[in-house]
């Protein structure tokens, strides 16, 4: 059992005219099995928010706190964070040339495990995420990302997700480009990890169609730096209605 | 041993060939005042298949230069070390020549000769290793219809120079790929040339070099466009890490007005590890005629990649981990067109290590 509790957070980014704020007290509790839908206008802050969970380095934490089991997240490095647990399905996958993915998923799992896992097994245990995601096993002797679809991108995101079994995922609109069927097998994926690993889950979204599949315990509307309403399920479904008017002018 | 003589024309500095060259860790290969020695170190390393021969001869030069050591290379010796591949020869396994031990008290010149006689089919190998002061006069020719892969691996002790040129002389349809690989030495300066003497000929020029503190990398590309319907490309990758690390790289690809149908494309790429280094790299593209397929130069240098750096440690990558599996994948491309798997693995792990050395 796992508790991703975030307090107050406040993050700025740089920008030549100096620092701008764009989270303004994040209030947020995650904890294993439960899913968190967030959904929000675009430039509210909803990838800033899991950029600073994962600890990209362009975000600099102005005020608030995020711990991981009471461990101080904002103290750790990236990679420390991921050995934490935390794991982050980005919007925009980062092409990295010259890295196959399997020797990148490999040393991922090396990493994230300890140790090396045993050969035979794991290319069976990649074969079978692969498989399940719908992706070509030669997918594996690609470079990380590179010349991927956007669908593509976004599979190969939760093929992670799978193999490299997190406690908690923040999922960027891992949603966004992907065909119909491409969503009911991601899903299905993240389903699995919630299933197998007790995975808690924070899914941002411009869309319900993907909470048909993956059903949200929570939903959160995200406006201008932080969350502004929170409901069930059916929340979301008053958002498709009738859009985020009434929380962006307040 | 005897002195070089003196009557060249000793460069400044000041002249464009060599604005970026440190003359004065040259030990004497550029003025004559270089104490030569009658060492030859280019060595066979195993026993020659059939077809293929490895004699020392007297041959002409093959080439006219305005390189001032490959002058003073001609002028002390008209003995060459020849290897010859017979026409019609399809080696399946590559040849290895590597080097005798050397010394840093007196210099080597030497001259080299790879010829490839008609549809012959070839890869050599060149291991330059070991403590040596060391000029080189390397020209290759290729037959119609020949092809050569010809890979240099500057794997030197660090005080070790090296100032060489390799020039292929490219004949009609004739194929031309060079992997030049400089990892050692305190300073190599290699002019890698190519000219195409009949149409239909193609060169593939490759590099990669790592420079750490204090080394002095030159590559000076000089493709001569001057007949019609020949293909090149040029793609050097470096990396530079450490205080006064300097690398340079001159690409200069000119199009005569006869070089219809030329196909050109060069491309530089360096990654700097660290600050107090320094990569100087210039393409230079002369177009004598419109009526040509394509040609076209890109030249970049720049630092870590941060946001490659980010996706991977966000997997639980660690930093120097990370940086080590983009640097490979930096080079990759090019390592992997070596061809030879036992290469390929010793310079990644060079390359692992100058990175951990480098502390980069
Ligand atoms: N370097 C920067 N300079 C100025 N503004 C920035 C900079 N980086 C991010 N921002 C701003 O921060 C805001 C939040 O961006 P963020 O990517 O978190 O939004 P989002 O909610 O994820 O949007 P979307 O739904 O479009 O993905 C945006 O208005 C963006 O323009
Ligand atoms: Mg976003």
């Amino acid at each position: 059992m796992s508790t991703l509790e975030i307090r107050n957070l406040h993050v700025s980014v740089n920008t030549e005219n100096g620092a701008v704020e764009i989270l303004k007290g994040v209030d947020l509790t995650i904890k294993s099995g439960e899913t968190h839908a967030i959904m929000g206008p675009n430039g509210s802050g909803k990838s800033t928010l899991a950029y600073s969970i994962a600890g990209h380095p362009k975000y600099a934490i102005v005020e608030g706190s995020v711990t991981l089991d009471g461990a101080d997240v904002l103290e750790m490095t990236v990679d420390e964070r991921a050995r934490a647990g935390l794991f982050l399905a980005m919007q925009y996958p980062v092409e990295v040339p010259g890295v196959s993915v399997s020797n990148f998923l490999r040393t991922a799992a090396t990493a994230l495990r300890g140790e090396a896992p045993k050969l035979r097994t794991w290319v069976a245990e990649v074969k079978e995420a692969m498989e399940s995601l719908n992706m070509d096993p030669a997918f594996a002797s690609r470079n990380v990302n590179e010349g991927f679809s956007g669908g593509e991108k976004k599979r190969h995101e939760i093929v992670q997700l799978e193999l490299l079994r997190p406690k908690i995922a923040i999922l960027d609109e891992t949603d966004s480009g992907l065909d119909v069927d491409a969503l009911r097998i991601v899903s299905e994926g993240v389903n699995r990890a919630k299933e197998n690993n007790n995975l808690g889950v924070l899914l941002i979204t411009h869309y319900t169609r993907i909470l048909k599949y993956i059903k949200p315990d929570f939903v959160h509307v995200f406006a201008n730096g932080h969350i502004v309403e929170e409901g069930g399920a059916d929340l979301a479904d008053k958002l498709e209605a009738n859009g985020y008017a009434d929380y962006v002018s307040k | 041993m005897s002195l070089l003589t003196t009557n060249y024309l000793t460069p400044t500095g000041r002249e464009e060939a060599w604005r970026f060259t440190p003359l004065k860790r040259l030990r004497g290969l550029h003025d004559g005042t270089a104490e030569i020695s009658l060492r030859s170190s280019l060595i066979v390393k195993e026993l020659l298949p059939s077809g293929v021969s490895f004699v020392r001869e007297e041959l002409p030069p093959l080439a006219t230069s305005d390189d001032i050591i490959i002058e003073r290379i001609r002028g002390n010796s008209p003995e060459v070390a020849h290897l010859s591949i017979s026409a019609n020869t399809e080696l399946e396994a590559p040849i290895h020549l590597g080097r005798l031990t050397g010394a840093l008290d007196s210099a080597e010149l030497s001259r080299v000769r790879i010829s490839l006689g008609a549809h012959a089919v070839a890869t050599v190998v060149v291991e330059n290793t070991g403590d040596t002061i060391l000029a080189e006069d390397l020209e290759i020719s290729l037959a119609p219809g020949s092809s050569l892969t010809f890979i240099t691996l500057q794997e030197f002790e660090s005080k070790s120079v090296y100032a060489a040129r390799h020039h292929a002389v490219i004949d009609r349809d004739a194929v031309f790929k060079s992997v030049t690989v400089t990892v050692g030495g305190d300073v190599v300066r290699i002019l890698p040339t190519v000219e195409f003497i009949a149409p239909g000929g193609s060169a593939e020029l490759l590099g990669v070099y790592f420079a750490t503190a204090g080394q002095f990398f030159e590559h000076r590309m000089h493709v001569d466009h001057a007949v019609p319907k020949a293909k090149s490309r040029v793609n050097f990758k470096g990396a530079l890490s450490g205080r006064d690390a300097h690398t340079v790289w001159i690409g200069d690809v000119l199009i005569r007005a006869v070089a219809e149908g030329t196909d050109t494309y060069e491309l530089n790429r360096n990654l700097l590890l660290s600050d107090g280094a320094r990569a100087d790299s210039v393409p230079n593209l002369e177009i004598e005629t419109g009526e040509i397929v394509g040609a076209g130069h890109a030249s970049t240098t720049g630092r870590f990649d941060d946001e490659q750096l980010f996706y991977l440690m966000s997997r639980g990558i660690a930093l120097e981990d990370a940086r080590r599996l983009v640097v490979r994948g930096f080079f990759n491309e090019i390592v992997i067109e070596i061809g030879i798997e036992a290469i390929q693995e010793r310079l990644m792990n060079r390359i692992d290590f100058e990175l951990e050395r480098a502390g980069a």
